[in-house]
């Protein structure tokens, strides 16, 4: 395999009120390295929304973030509950956050959506009582 | 328009101005992160009243110029420094998100 650049990050599962400092970093990393606006944005985006997903339903996981030539690759690991409904998660909407996580901002339903959006490809891995793997590519502007 | 005539022109109060010279360019106003970061467009200026340190982590990653905090609501402790170190500028007001929205329309945003 072809060397490339990774960034990977212990997503902390106790501290909501810090969550998304994985992806604030990776944001600052891609433009050091030069990454065009459109593609950290879109970046920053889908990361964020999986990285507070493992923070507020898996109690945390693993971030990679890996540079290819042709596109972006985040992947997000966890050994949280698992999701059984993956389309219905993926609806605009739905949500299973606490009143006590929706208080702080939380639990629109809209985080799913948000990475699909964002990204080119995304393929969600979850079992049920095992965890969750999120898989999502970026590929760069033109 | 930039951050800082924006506070002028739209009678803001100062939180913290890390980068003043931010360019504006139109408003969002939500509370609900998520929506907050799949709708918010780069370079506007945020309206809200959430107050805890995930509003700057959003801030960042959305991009907006400056967070608005409206109805007079303060920022949790600990929020302003951390905003202020990762150069997110928060303004605050006691009128609404409504009234806010209005004199930054008036101030030609
Ligand atoms: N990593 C995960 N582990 C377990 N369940 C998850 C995970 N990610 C998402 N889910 C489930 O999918 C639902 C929808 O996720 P989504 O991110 O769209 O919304 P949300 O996190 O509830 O709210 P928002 O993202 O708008 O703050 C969640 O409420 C949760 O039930
Ligand atoms: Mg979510």
């Amino acid at each position: 395999m072809q060397e490339h650049l990774i960034f990977r990050f212990d997503v902390d599962g106790e501290d909501f009120t810090s969550a998304g400092q994985a992806s604030v970093h990776v944001k600052k990393n891609l433009r050091q390295i030069g990454i065009d606006p459109e593609t950290i944005r879109r970046v920053s985006i889908a990361m964020y929304e999986g990285e507070i997903n493992m923070v507020i339903h898996a109690g945390g996981g693993v971030a990679e973030v890996h540079v290819y030539d042709e596109y972006i690759e985040i992947i997000l690991d966890d050994r949280g509950p698992g999701i059984s409904d993956i389309d219905k998660a993926m609806q605009e909407g739905y949500s299973t956050a606490s009143d006590n996580i929706r208080s702080l901002g939380f639990g629109a339903g809209m985080g799913l959506p948000n990475m699909k959006k964002n990204t080119d490809k995304l393929d969600i891995f979850s079992t049920v009582g095992v965890g969750t793997k999120i898989v999502m590519r970026v590929n760069y502007k033109n | 328009m930039n951050v800082q005539e924006l506070i002028k022109v739209a009678d803001l109060n100062i939180v913290t101005l890390p980068s003043p010279e931010r360019e504006v360019e139109g408003a969002y106003i939500g509370d609900l992160l998520s929506w907050v970061m799949g709708r918010a467009c780069e370079n506007n200026a945020w309206i809200t009243i959430m107050s805890n340190s995930n509003i700057v982590a959003v801030a960042t990653l959305a991009d907006v110029s400056c967070i608005i905090l409206a109805e007079g609501v303060t920022p949790d402790e600990g929020v302003t420094e951390t905003a202020e170190s990762k150069g997110v500028n928060i303004l605050s007001s006691p009128k609404s998100a409504y009234e806010i929205a209005k004199a930054l329309f008036k101030s030609g945003l």
